[in-house]
């Protein structure tokens, strides 16, 4: 006993240790979580590029009031129309 | 994504949990070791970790095989979940090795039987990632990382056998002795309980963020399968 030293201080080499264990493991959780919300988010796009267009309504451009003469048989006023 | 099952909900909480009472068992718990100080605190994660990564290689390469008999895809997300996992866990492994190192070997690294062996499982492993980075088409990418994991596997139990097999520094804490091994050490009943807990902890983590990677691969394949039908 008279010759054995005193137990060393090492316990900066423990902190460093566990430090490194719990990095490593909290950046892997973090790419794991990353990784599968940018998935979701590829998933909810393709989702949403993969459902079928809904038809598209065409609007017919309406007659104005001024111009309809409510002939629905009158001819179209052409210029031959005119010289006559 | 499907919204995560109860069990996996359970089993993330559960793997906080045990981290939280290996840590308390490891720092505080366990007595100190008078020959090597405090440092030797960091076996347990150290035990812990590696124990969990060598399984989990083994592991992939039994999906491997059954890969490679049924061309079943899954099997083939089953095998990367485990390798990439089972990475992670022996990086801590080799970090915790080396910084226990220091202080007792005077160096961070040497070229022992037993670091040289890990260092080459490492680095098979993260070759592994770079061969399927290189590879599109996913039949030939899982056939490849099959074969590949296959072979690789094999280092698993090399690794875990160099201190048994050669003359090493490294010790063999668990049922072995080694004239030649610098810091070993008796376990008394509280160290030994840590270190079974910490065994038992680093098993539940990796089962869970295991499940936790089977899940995001299945979604990588759904967003690729969505990707190619739009596309065409």
């Amino acid at each position: 006993m008279f010759f054995q030293e005193a137990t060393p201080d090492t316990s900066g080499y423990m902190i460093a240790g566990y430090a490194v264990a719990f990095i490593v493991m909290a950046l892997y959780v973090a790419s794991l979580y990353i990784r599968s919300r940018n998935l979701t988010q590829d998933m909810t796009m393709l989702e949403e590029m993969d459902k079928p267009a809904p038809p598209v309504k065409v609007q017919q451009p309406k007659k104005s009031p001024a111009k309809s003469t409510g002939n629905k048989s009158a001819k179209p006023v052409t210029k031959k129309s005119r010289k006559k | 994504m499907q919204s995560k099952p109860i069990a996996l909900k359970v089993l993330d909480v559960l793997s906080i949990i045990v981290l939280g009472i290996s840590t308390y068992l490891a720092l505080v718990f366990a007595p100190k070791e008078l020959v090597m100080g405090d440092v030797q605190r960091v076996f347990y994660f150290h035990i812990g970790t590696a124990w969990t990564a060598l399984i989990g290689f083994i592991l992939a390469a039994v999906f491997s095989v059954v890969y490679l008999i049924t061309k079943n895809l899954k099997w083939d997300r089953l095998q990367v979940a485990a390798i990439e996992v089972s990475l992670v866990f022996f990086l801590i492994t080799i970090a915790l090795g080396s910084i226990w190192a220091r202080p007792a070997w005077n160096t961070w690294w040497t070229w022992d039987p037993r670091l040289t062996t890990a260092a080459v499982t490492e680095l098979i492993y993260i070759a592994y990632f770079m061969l399927r980075q290189g590879i599109d088409e996913p039949e030939k990418r899982a056939r490849f990382g099959a074969v590949y994991a296959l072979v690789g596997g094999i280092s698993a139990p090399i690794t875990f056998f160099a201190i048994r097999l050669f003359r090493t520094i490294h010790p063999v804490v668990i049922s072995g002795s080694n004239a030649a091994a610098q810091g070993s050490f008796n376990m008394t009943p509280d160290m030994l309980t840590t270190f079974f807990f910490a065994l038992f902890t680093f098993t539940v983590i990796f089962i869970d963020l295991f499940w936790n990677r089977i899940r995001l691969g299945d979604l990588q394949e759904r967003v690729e399968q969505l990707k190619l039908k739009v596309t065409m």
